[in-house]
């Protein structure tokens, strides 16, 4: 039977010195920010905030100097994103970026893709979206039917893209569409694309309101829309294998068992406010998961930082992390006489409101619960 | 792994996969000592991996030791194991010599003592200890006790008990030993060790064996479902049976890091490894609870028969997971040391470990 490649990790000192100057930034820019401000964090979207995180050095750790990245390590970078996530910032705007297009490009794109593009990522200037899903194509992405057709300097594109995060405020789009349809074999014929958000033509952006009233995804619409050929990012037919490592990294951070943090602090205030056994023991088993949670996830970054490919431990800690997530709403109408909230009421309740209503979309977003355990019974072997 | 760990692991588990047979687990469960497997460990230097070299034992350190407990659990090996290599640490951290043989640590449940006194320049222990592991085969006892408000490790030999058998679910050994001013092999202040050390490292162990175990059940769960064929295909093809044991994929991970990072916390000098143990006892526990039900679903009735051996790993499982303090008695512990602290040092806390 195959199995993980889960080791433990320490983090090396210098990743320890940055933790305290990034805890010192973040009270310094974020340190009066409300509990429900806080628990929207990668939801938030804030330019000025990301510029200054792209100033401290903090947006493309990882990546080469020659395309002016930090050239520091997977743990270095781990601390980083962990105590943005742990504070609720709003890091929305480079978040995507930073985690999955920048590494697209510096492994699949062109140098002058890399030129154009890189720079403006690493100051926090440029903020990306994701074109992956279709109206009929979720879990079942290889089906995607937006069409890339080739014409002089170009592609026309017509189809349309859905639960698009914030395209409405981003600057680029990195989609995938299909140039060419091979019968039988839906993996082969997909390319992806660098579209510029800010100018292209005969792109529609719709919103889509989730079920708290917020506007977050969109729908987006492709109607003969022109792309470049230098918008194209690598080969035309290697999109499948592409976005296969994309996903990777997307899903192997510490944002897939954080999501509740900021409901978890208003959990443990309250318990410290009348602590009894049956809260003590609610926070104990909370912070147990945590603190494995954390434990699992610095060891996928461990591997990225290796240069091993941790695509079936991030499947795994994105499950187990996704399912800790959803069991804190669970746990604080378990344990409390409090009603969730939209605005009024206490930080717990308000909190509690936020997260109730956001929960389901923990393990659906980048790769359901089910596509995640297929991925996971790949890895043992059962498929 | 450090390759000492690897070099122990490829011995230990080459060792047990040759003795430790579904045959010797059944006799062990009816009451007999497996003797050659006791005598292969310990001749093999396998039992007192943290006593010194020249005290007799291997001179390793706890994460080094993580590797024979777990693969103790892993082969549901039916000896004290994990116990003897507790006992083993808490006497040498207190410069005692240590005994061959196997050794258990009593007291294991909360609430329950054993005094030490002074009888001239002697010893005595007196005290009633239940549930005590292998307590029948053990040749001796190691226990911790509060004299005077010093922690002091005290070896204490099984023949001055009065024992009285009783067993768990895994039909292992948990005896109630009273002892009556019964004589004190030897004794010492430890410093650097809590009053509760054998309910801590206990745990500590008990939470690795089951990280064992439930490797052992992932396995079983994964090789029954490719080979079991109903309505014409393996069930394993089944993608409810898929995500059972996916689902019980990300409970062992998580086990197998929590109980190593208790051991590796262990190991750090002025470091308080109780948060780390309290995580792992936590986590492993409820891991145990899940995968156990699901890999269980998976088998179907015959996993549910004494013939099949899942129940060698489920049925340790079931009772380890209660042993040396359950999931909710650890949890309202750290609960209450989390809250103490309050929510503004939540994240601080959790990224200092």
């Amino acid at each position: 039977m195959p199995t993980f490649n889960f080791a433990l990790r320490d983090l090396p000192p210098e990743a320890e010195a940055l933790r305290t100057e990034v805890r010192g930034f973040l009270a310094d820019q974020f340190g009066g920010a409300h509990p429900v401000k806080r628990a929207r964090s990668w939801g938030g979207f804030d330019r000025e905030f990301s510029k200054r995180v792209g100033a401290r050095g903090w947006i493309g750790m990882t990546w080469p100097k020659k395309f002016g990245g930090g050239e520091r390590t997977f743990l270095e970078r781990y601390v980083v994103m962990e105590e943005m996530l742990a504070a609720g910032a709003p890091v929305s705007v480079h978040w995507v970026a930073d985690r999955q297009s920048g590494p697209l490009l510096i492994r699949f794109g062109t140098d002058e893709q890399r030129e154009r593009i890189l720079p403006g990522i690493i100051k926090g200037e440029l903020a990306f979206a994701i074109g992956m899903s279709e109206p009929d194509s979720g879990s079942d992405l290889a089906s995607v039917r937006t069409r890339a057709t080739k014409v002089d300097g170009g592609y026309l594109v017509n189809g349309t893209k859905v639960w698009t995060s914030n395209a409405h405020l981003s600057d680029y789009l990195i989609a995938l569409f299909r140039t060419q349809v091979v019968p039988d074999k839906k993996h082969e014929g997909l390319t992806q694309f660098l579209v510029d958000l800010r100018t292209v033509k005969g792109m529609t952006i719709r919103p889509i309101i989730d079920l708290a009233g917020h506007h977050h995804f969109n729908e987006v619409n492709f109607t003969d829309a022109f792309v470049p050929d230098n918008a194209r990012v690598g080969n035309e037919g290697d999109g499948w294998e592409q976005v296969t490592a994309e996903l990777g990294f997307e899903r192997s951070g510490p944002e897939r068992y954080l999501s509740s943090i900021a409901l978890v602090k208003e959990l443990v205030a309250e318990v410290s406010r009348r602590p009894d056994d049956r809260g003590a023991e609610a926070v104990g088993r909370m912070v147990a998961s945590m603190a494995t949670l954390r434990t699992m996830s610095l060891s996928v970054s461990g591997m990225l930082q290796a240069g091993q490919n941790p695509y079936i431990e991030a499947a795994a800690v994105k499950d187990v992390g996704t399912t800790f997530e959803q069991s804190v709403p669970e746990l604080a109408h378990a344990l409390l006489d409090v009603e969730p909230t939209l605005d009024t009421g206490s930080d717990l309740e308000q909190v509690l409101g936020y997260i109730t209503q956001v929960a389901p979309s923990f393990s659906l977003r980048g790769g359901t619960r089910e596509v995640l355990r297929g991925i996971l019974a790949r890895g043992l072997g059962l498929r | 792994m450090s390759e000492m760990g690897s070099l122990l692991a490829d011995t230990v588990t080459r060792l047990f996969k040759d003795l430790v047979t579904k045959e010797l687990i059944e006799s062990a469960e009816k009451g007999v000592w497996p003797e050659k497997l006791w005598r292969t460990l310990e001749e093999g230097g396998l039992t007192l991996p943290l006593v010194a070299e020249s005290a007799g034992g291997a001179g390793l350190t706890w994460l080094d030791a993580h590797v024979v407990v777990r693969a103790a659990g892993r082969y549901t090996a039916p000896v004290p194991l994990a116990e003897t290599v507790v006992a083993g640490a808490l006497l040498s951290r207190a410069g005692l010599e240590v005994p061959l043989g196997p050794l258990t640590l009593a007291p294991v449940r909360r609430g329950e003592t054993l005094t030490l006194a002074r009888s001239g320049t002697a010893w005595k222990v007196s005290g009633t200890a239940t549930r005590v592991p292998w307590g029948r085969a053990a040749g001796h006892v190691v226990t911790v006790a509060d004299v005077a408000g010093v922690p002091t490790v005290a070896l204490i030999a099984t023949r001055g008990a009065r024992v009285t058998d009783d067993k768990n679910l895994a039909l292992e050994p948990r005896d109630t030993l009273v002892f009556e001013n019964a004589p004190v092999v030897a004794a010492a202040p430890a410093r650097g060790i809590p009053n509760d050390a054998v309910r801590l490292y206990g745990a500590m162990a008990r939470a690795t064996q089951m990280a064992g175990a439930l490797d052992s059940i992932l396995e079983q769960g994964v090789r029954y479902a490719t080979e079991r064929k109903q309505f014409g295909r393996p069930i394993g093809n089944f993608q409810a049976i898929q995500h059972y044991l996916a689902v019980v994929a990300g409970h062992v991970a998580a086990s197998g890091l929590a109980a190593e990072t208790a051991f590796r916390a262990a190991d750090r000098g002025a470091h308080d490894p109780s948060f780390e143990i309290a995580v792992a006892k936590i986590r492993v526990g409820e891991a145990a609870g899940v995968a156990a039900g699901l890999v269980h679903q998976v088998h179907g009735a015959i996993g549910f028969t004494y013939e099949h051996s899942l129940h060698f790993a489920t049925r340790r499982l079931w009772s380890w997971r209660a042993e040396f303090g359950s999931e909710s008695a650890w949890a309202i512990e750290l609960g209450r040391r989390v809250a103490a602290r309050g929510a503004a040092r939540l994240w601080s806390d959790l990224t200092e470990r």
